[in-house]
């Protein structure tokens, strides 16, 4: 039988986080903070995206098979911007 | 004496009709098969007669070179001529062919299972498919003229129908990604009890590999022709300059994919090259684990290292340098297997039936191609031929020398298996041999034209390339010649060939232990493996 | 069809799809990764122009849709909670829901894009809008195909597909849509907070 994810107690916990951290980026975005703008808003949109994916996609539970299919592709997704970086930057 | 791969005796192919998977009959038991087989068989067909088609246009383009200054057709057709040659037999034929052919039809046989993980999804890779090259038909009616690289800025604004063209390369994009996905599975979870990895053909691990590179790199490509088609249509400027795009970087998304995908074109290649030596060298291979894991190794390096195709074009000095050092890389595990192929025949039986005449026809000429790549990663000396023949022989060498080569190989070698009858070797060895000069003719020349200077993808030249395009074309008859008497042979087999019996060439590996043709279920009963496929009496390495 | 008996056990058949939709959601992250290279390579390029443009997205907008896929994430998570018990009804309700608020996003992404239009800015603008256009463009069939396929699954719950012990097409259904809700995680304080 399937293990029993976070149960819906759970799913209303991470819900609403994540709406209190959309409002924190929304509001943070007001705030001028130069550089540190990006790295906050992709900050908090990474934890709410490790919310998503642990929780509401059930990763947390998941085979360590699963975790390098859903890993992997960020790995390739770095590679392609570096590469291509490595030859913009640096014209 | 023969060691068997699984406990038991008993041969596993039941009483199943001598036809087996081909039994039934009609258009839409082809259609609507969900059987892995006939889907490998429909791939099969459907990728070789665009072999054909992209030949005709080879012969075309050669017989242009001929004659430089006369008018045999226009220099549009030409750039027509040889855009259809590259896309087609790029899209069409060497991508698909091993893997959406040979790969449907074996990777459930070599692991024991009784079909994919996903029969209904390769079903519908299949149709997705021929529903791509509906659409690139339905663009020739503005032909492609680009080269099959689709470079901006001219493939953004040609009156050429790149549109529709890029809305059909992305669904056989797809196809290829459906595809991928659906081995991958299979392979992590339909194999027979005890097939443990280092178990496994070495064809699968080959397969495995190459899926994890249609997974990865060909949704980049997609993305890459969905925004070609954007510019044209709606205008949009990430590669035109004149609206602060850069044309560059198409060509870092469109060799980010198209890199990668030679190894899906080789990968397969190596794994029916590692089925086939031990078979007809009655020998083990040799260095098992360093021929799979170096295919994995190949699939993650061939990632790192697109840049190499864009020395030219004006990117940065940085970029330009560690591109090469990463290139040098990916030499490392392919010459590892090249050693352990060779390894594995010193020593053993060796028999040259023409899957064996395939396969060591594909170790010398791939590894001719593969060293020439090995000049191009040299940035001085790239510069000095890119875009000159001395690339395109390198490519032809590599992917006619190699993949094409071992997909012959794999041809021959499954043939009895695929069909129930085998092939005559009367006929296949002068095939082979006139292909053999033929394509040595051809392209050897072309590394001397390349590195003399002449360019490639135009029509003209000087008249001091005159005789080596002569000889070229020649050779390109030669050539041609050889493989349409193959194909003879293939068709003379299909319907007069000598009944085979289910394992005419001795094998230990699960796709020989059941009926030549299988029955629809692969199996009567799923064995249990206990060994790998390669314990051949030959001394033990 | 020829005949083709299950050839998996219900376990291994879960853990292949399992499998098999991860393999396809790698395959997405990939396909919108080209375009968010795009957005790297020419962010750094044009700062003043990303800053300039952004200020023309609704921010409220963009927050409001924000809110409305991860309702819909939540909705559906919720619908998969109750197949779990075997509660088909329940299931229905959600997936209606769900089905209802990616209505609801297109519908407020449909306003912002004539409003965009009615301004003259069109994905040829200039690149930022391109990336816009693109990114959300390509998010919003997604979101279009991902209605689609929960519609599919709420008409085979109606005819009573699923049980507690299969409902396998839910939960890759439910996967996939919350990949959908992930991508836009991204887009909304690329695009809309950090021009």
């Amino acid at each position: 039988m399937k293990e029993h994810g976070p149960g819906n107690v759970g799913y209303i916990a991470v819900w609403a986080a994540l709406v209190v951290l959309t409002a924190a980026t929304v509001a943070v975005s007001y705030v001028h903070l130069g550089m540190m703008n990006v790295v906050v808003a992709l900050l908090i949109a990474s934890v709410k995206a490790s919310l998503v994916a642990l929780f509401f996609m059930h990763l947390r539970r998941e085979s360590r098979l699963v975790w390098g299919f859903a890993l992997t592709p960020v790995f390739f997704l770095v590679l392609i911007i570096a590469g291509t970086l490595s030859d913009t930057l640096f014209r | 004496m023969r060691e068997t791969m699984w406990s038991g005796e008993r041969p596993l192919n039941g009483n199943a009709s001598p036809r087996g998977y081909l039994e039934e009959k009609g258009f839409w038991a082809w259609a609507y098969t969900l059987d892995h087989k006939r889907i490998g068989v429909m791939y099969l067909y459907t990728t070789l007669f665009f072999f054909l088609v992209g030949g005709v246009f080879a012969l075309l383009i050669r017989i242009k070179l001929m004659f430089p200054g006369q008018h045999i057709f226009t220099n549009q057709t030409y750039n027509v001529m040889f855009t259809m040659h590259g896309a087609l037999m790029i899209f069409l034929f060497i991508i698909p062919a091993i893997p959406s052919g040979l790969g449907n039809f074996f990777i459930p046989l070599q692991i024991g299972a009784r079909d994919v993980a996903f029969p209904r999804l390769n079903l519908m890779s299949y149709w997705v498919f021929v529903a791509g090259i509906v659409v690139i038909l339905f663009s020739l009616v503005r032909p492609m003229d680009t080269g099959w690289t689709f470079y901006t800025p001219y493939s953004a604004r040609t009156s050429a129908d790149v549109t529709v063209l890029s809305f059909g390369i992305f669904l056989i994009g797809m196809s290829s990604i459906l595809t991928g996905l659906n081995f991958l599975v299979t392979i992590h979870k339909l194999r027979a009890p005890g097939m443990t990895w280092h178990r496994m053909p070495l064809f699968i691990w080959s397969m495995y590999a190459t899926s994890i590179i249609q997974v990865l790199a060909t949704p980049v490509v997609g993305i890459t022709f969905l925004l070609l088609a954007m510019e044209r249509v709606l205008g949009v400027g990430f590669f035109d300059p004149a609206k602060g795009g850069d044309p560059i970087l198409f060509q870092h998304f469109f060799w980010f994919y198209s890199h990668p995908v030679v190894y899906v074109m080789i990968l397969p290649a190596m794994g029916i090259i590692s089925e086939v030596i031990p078979v007809f060298s009655r020998k083990p291979i040799f260095g098992y684990k360093a021929i799979a894991y170096s295919s994995v190794a190949i699939a993650l390096f061939g990632f790192f290292v697109w840049g190499h195709h864009m020395f030219v074009t004006g990117m940065s000095g940085t970029a330009a340098i560690i591109f090469s050092l990463l290139t040098y890389s990916v030499a490392i595990p392919t010459a590892i297997k090249v050693f352990n192929w060779l390894a594995t025949m010193y020593r053993g039986s060796i028999t040259f039936e023409s899957p064996m005449l395939y396969a060591l026809t594909f170790i010398f000429l791939f590894v001719v191609g593969g060293l020439t790549g090995m000049y191009l990663g040299a940035l001085g000396a790239d510069i000095h031929v890119h875009d000159t023949y001395f690339i395109v022989a390198h490519f032809h060498y590599t992917m006619v020398g190699g993949t094409v080569m071992g997909l012959l190989a794999g041809l021959h070698f499954w043939f009895p298996k695929m069909t129930g009858r085998m092939l005559g070797e009367k006929m296949a060895r002068p095939a082979w041999l006139l292909m053999f000069i033929g394509f040595n003719v051809t392209f050897f020349t072309q590394f001397i034209l390349g590195f003399e200077g002449m360019p490639r993808r135009y029509a003209e030249y000087p008249a001091q390339y005159q005789a080596l395009n002569i000889v070229s074309t020649v050779g390109s008859w030669v050539l041609a010649t050889g493989v349409l008497i193959m194909f003879a042979n293939f068709v003379r087999g299909l319907f007069r060939g000598a009944p085979a019996p289910p394992n005419p060439w001795k094998a230990l590996s699960l796709d020989w232990q059941t009926g030549s043709p299988p029955p629809t279920e692969n199996f009567r009963e799923i064995p249990t493996v206990t060994d790998w496929p390669y314990g051949y009496a030959g001394r033990q390495t | 069809m020829t005949g083709h008996e299950p050839h998996m056990d219900p376990a291994t058949a879960r853990e292949a799809a399992t499998l098999g939709i991860w393999t396809f959601l790698a395959t997405e992250v990939l396909l919108f990764g080209g375009l968010f290279t795009a957005y790297v390579i020419f962010r750094i390029q044009y700062p003043r122009m990303f800053y300039d443009d952004h200020l023309k997205l609704d921010r409220v907008l963009g927050a409001v849709n924000t809110i409305v896929l991860i309702g819909s994430s939540l909705t559906v998570a919720l619908g998969i909670s109750a197949i779990r018990k075997g509660k088909v009804r329940l299931l229905r309700m959600y997936l209606s829901f769900t089905i209802l608020l990616a209505a609801t996003f297109l519908g407020i992404k449909y306003l912002e894009y004539t409003e965009k239009f009615s301004h003259g800015l069109s994905p040829g603008t200039d690149i930022f809008f391109s990336l816009y256009f693109m990114l959300t463009g390509l998010h919003g069939i997604h979101v279009l195909a991902g209605m689609v396929v929960l519609g599919a699954v709420l008409y085979l719950a109606g005819k009573g597909k699923y049980s507690e012990s299969y409902h396998t097409p839910v939960e890759i259904s439910g996967l996939y849509w919350h990949f959908v809700d992930l991508v836009w995680i991204y887009l909304f304080p690329l695009l809309y907070l950090v021009g």
